[in-house]
């Protein structure tokens, strides 16, 4: 039996008295780019926060068929979850190599690490010439890289992103999405949360919309992009 | 001239131990943004935990580089292990609450730690044993190069660089520096924060117990309170070099020491302590930051 790389249900989020995720069911099958779009303060992030365990929620999160429940936000990592989260989260004051060495933290086989390496600085070669540069000093595109590349280190069955392309040129913009359909021709599954609704959905193999805290809508990528709603809500047409 | 140089030897000797402590307290700053005021007291109990060692083991009958060893031994895993316990029944159940309460509870635990001593090992000072023979070992432009001079400042030389390899160059060093950076982002790395916060606590505490044996070597007369005073000016010199600045930790130190020791020569030892307290006014005014302090550039 073949299990959902994730499958959610009911979840929600509080933080204190706001409730910022209201019960959200969805589910990613392995191999899937599934995307969430939403405008700000939807929700996402809260979302993706709860499946990595970086924030407390209630409901069901199942990762490859295992539950979630109760697991520390670092012991999902070795459970096969990578989550390159909004923002960046780069470690600045680390090289460029430090970071993505700090996503094989839990990885001990080297020759295996070296790959996963090699593959890194094949997707995005800027970052093996900056291989020696503190992060801090990259720009936010090349902070992007780091921050993809760092999640790919893990080795996950799912990878997570939150906002790739927030704040980037329109190349890099362009860069970021034509990597991420690379990974997943290479066979990364991937849950992807994005401002830029048209480029997610035109790569995406189904989209869920997220109205403060709800999915309001959902479909195939090109369902999407073709529903009157988004068209007018998400894609300013 | 050659009164200058003795003042350097004895500034540089006395400023390096001020580093060993500042050190303790910029690595818990950087990762936790909590101002260890217990980390004197580990101090202080880390002499305690050697002068007992000493006189049970006997050490002052046979004074050498192997004392010498066994008394930083036994000080770093004291110090550790308290170190350790204090985070861990202090701090880390209020790892969610408001800073301010977190630093609260730091004072209590320092408060209680000096009482406590003050109640067990007794109030008045205690000679620490010398297990090194202060003997002259050479001379140095006509200053007398002494063998515990020496030692300070090799032991602390060698502990820096020790620290310096471990941050810099091994796994759990760059994952300690990922917390201190982003300690949010951190787990999902796989990083366990909780484990990383209890080895910076080891780092620090270590530190303090070499910081401490060192004292008693050169200072011979450790007491429940002897933390208070220095490890004011050893926090005093982590916020001059920058506060969870490292590489600053160690510049603070050496200018406090330095600073102390030409104040008490050329001028008076009335100011000894004046000194310290004037330079923090003085860098909270103009240079709230420190020498090396933090550049918070962040991109957007
Ligand atoms: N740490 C927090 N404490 C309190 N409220 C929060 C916190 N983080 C988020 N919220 C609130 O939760 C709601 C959802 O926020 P979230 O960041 O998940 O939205 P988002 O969809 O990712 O938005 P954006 O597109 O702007 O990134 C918002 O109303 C926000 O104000
Ligand atoms: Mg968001």
């Amino acid at each position: 039996m073949i299990h959902p790389a994730l499958e959610v249900t009911d979840l929600k989020v509080y933080y204190g008295f706001v409730h910022a995720v209201k019960g959200v069911t969805f589910s990613v099958a392995p191999g899937e780019i599934v995307s969430l779009i939403g405008a700000n303060g939807a929700g996402k992030t809260s979302l993706l926060r709860a499946v990595s365990g970086m924030v407390q929620s209630s409901g069901q999160i199942i990762l490859d068929g295992l539950s979630l429940d109760g697991i520390a936000a670092h012991k999902r990592v070795q459970l096969g979850l990578g989550h390159s989260p909004e923002g960046r989260g780069v470690f600045q004051t680390l090289t460029v190599l430090e970071n993505l060495q700090m996503g094989a933290f839990l990885q001990t086989n080297s020759k295996k690490i070296r790959d996963k390496l090699d593959y890194c600085y094949d997707l995005f070669p800027k970052l093996r010439e900056r291989a020696k540069q503190l992060s801090g000093t990259l720009s936010g595109g090349e902070q992007q890289m780091v921050a993809i590349s760092r999640a790919l280190m893990s080795f996950p069955k799912l990878l997570i992103l939150d906002e790739p392309s927030l704040g980037l040129a329109p190349k890099i913009v362009q860069q970021i999405f034509s990597i991420i359909q690379k990974l997943n021709a290479d066979g990364m599954t991937i849950l992807l949360v994005e401002q830029n609704a048209s480029q997610a959905l035109k790569i995406s193999h189904r989209a869920h919309v997220l109205e403060t805290g709800l999915i309001t809508l959902q479909g195939s990528g090109s369902e999407l992009l073709s529903n009157d709603l988004v068209r007018q809500s998400y894609l300013g047409l | 001239m050659q009164d200058l140089l003795q003042h350097l030897i004895n500034g540089l000797s006395l400023g390096s131990i001020y580093a060993l402590i500042a050190l303790g307290y910029t690595m818990v700053y950087g990762v936790l943004q909590l101002i260890n005021f217990a980390h004197s007291e580990v101090y202080m109990m880390g002499a305690f935990a050697a002068y007992y060692s000493a006189s049970a083991l006997n050490l002052e009958a046979r004074p050498g580089v192997l004392s010498l060893m066994i008394l930083l031994f036994v000080a770093i895993f004291f110090c550790s292990c308290l170190g350790v316990l204090i985070e861990f029944l202090a701090y880390r159940p209020l790892r969610k609450a408001p800073k301010i309460n977190v630093l609260i509870t730091a004072i209590g635990v320092s408060l209680f730690l000096q009482y406590s001593a003050q109640v067990f090992f007794g109030a008045d000072p205690k000679v620490f044993p010398q297990v090194l023979e202060n003997t002259t070992l050479f001379t140095f432009f006509d200053v007398p190069i002494k063998s515990l001079d020496l030692s300070v400042f090799v032991v602390t030389l060698v502990s820096m660089i020790l620290l310096y390899l471990f941050i810099f160059f091994t796994k759990y060093g760059k994952a300690l520096r990922a917390v201190s950076c982003q300690i949010q982002v951190a787990p999902l790395m796989g990083i366990s924060v909780n484990r990383m916060i209890s080895l910076t606590f080891v780092l620090g505490s270590s530190l303090a117990g070499v910081g401490s044996v060192l004292v008693g070597l050169k200072y011979p007369k450790i007491e429940p309170l002897m933390g208070l005073l220095f490890g004011m000016k050893a926090f005093v010199a982590a916020v001059l070099g920058g506060i969870g600045n490292i590489p600053g930790a160690v510049i603070g130190g050496l200018l406090m020491g330095l600073s102390e020791e030409m104040v008490v020569a050329y001028l008076s030892s009335t100011y000894r302590d004046a000194l310290a307290f004037g330079l923090l006014i003085f860098i909270l005014i103009f240079k709230p930051t420190g020498i090396l302090g933090k550049n918070s550039a962040e991109k957007v």
